[in-house]
């Protein structure tokens, strides 16, 4: 029998997921692409409200060639300890996804390269990359950016999801 | 009247294949398809939902699924869509008559294109199961179909 992909809840936000925001914040999730513009753009505004954000990848490779590469390229820095500085800096420049660029960036964040650059072609790195990708699809992701709230599914805010986030 | 339903045999229809060939009923005999009607290629919309379809697509091939798009647009348009989302899904056009396949399926909006619907027809010719977005900016998952495969 092959491996179930009908619907399923979201996974709830656990220790394999990268978490960042004030801890007693609301916690959102969010299934992204970091080719996608419109990821780029929630990432952003993300970044200036006071939320707690779990980010769980969600590579559409076929829309967007550099997709996955990119995906595992941040997986690699978490095993460093890096996760969100090369997610930053991947969603600050989507134009620079090529292997080269990766590289630089790993260098330019302090990593260790050599060690970046075989954990991001590592099995283990691409199981982690599919395993978020299918459990998105379960939970009926299917455009990106996916915002996850209370457990309801959202694309990008408007404004009236931002004022029931910010709590207005 | 909404898409055709479960349990129906589905309808006879034409459509256009890429080749120029034709697509008929006869051609769903004997494997199971799965019919995605979008509304437009080239509809604005950032991830499409065939894009999405694709990456799923060697979990469809394990299920024994071929997977269609349809819509009213010419072949050559739906080629160049096909192209540019770098899929490999074939598009089959309901071009000439317009949107007479479409209509037999229940799904022909009347603003002249399809509805964003999921037919899967099993190899026996009769609908398994059907679908019809909410709305047409409402893509429907990938989840949606593997329910009524592995339910």
């Amino acid at each position: 029998m092959a491996e179930s992909l009908g619907s399923a809840p979201l996974p709830p936000v656990g220790p394999g997921d990268h978490v960042r925001g004030p801890e007693d914040a609301r916690l959102v999730v969010v299934y992204g692409d970091y080719e996608c513009p419109y990821c780029a753009a929630l990432d952003l505004e993300l970044a200036r409200v006071p939320l707690r954000v779990a980010f769980r990848q969600f590579p559409v490779t076929s829309a967007h060639p550099r997709a996955q590469a990119a995906a595992c390229a941040a997986e690699a820095a978490a095993a460093q300890g890096a996760f969100w500085a090369m997610h930053d800096s991947l969603f600050a420049d989507q134009g620079r996804l090529e292997d080269p660029h990766l590289w630089a960036r790993a260098e330019s964040l302090g990593l260790d390269v050599a060690r970046f650059d075989a954990d991001r072609r590592s099995s283990a790195v691409a199981e982690a990359v599919r395993a978020q990708f299918r459990s998105g699809v379960r939970a009926g992701v299917a455009t990106t950016p996916t915002m996850f709230v209370d457990g309801e599914r959202h694309g990008r805010p408007d404004e009236n999801l931002w004022a029931r986030l910010l709590g207005a | 009247m909404g898409v055709v339903a479960a349990g129906q045999p589905a309808p006879e229809f034409t459509l256009r294949r890429q080749s120029g060939d034709a697509f008929t009923r006869a051609d769903l005999d004997g494997e199971t398809t799965l019919l995605v009607f979008y509304p437009f290629a080239f509809s604005p919309v950032c991830t499409d939902q065939l894009s999405l379809y694709q990456e799923m697509l060697e979990d469809f091939s394990a299920r024994g699924v071929t997977l269609y798009g349809v819509s009213c647009d010419a072949t050559y348009s739906q080629e160049a869509f096909r192209r540019e989302l770098g899929v490999t899904i074939e598009q089959l056009s309901d071009f000439e008559p317009k949107g007479a396949a479409c209509r037999a399926f229940g799904v022909l909006h009347p603003g002249g294109f399809p509805q964003r619907a999921l037919v899967l027809v099993g190899p026996d010719g009769v609908v398994r199961w059907s679908y019809e977005a909410p709305s047409p900016g409402d893509l429907p998952g990938a989840n949606l179909i593997f329910d009524a495969l592995d339910g």
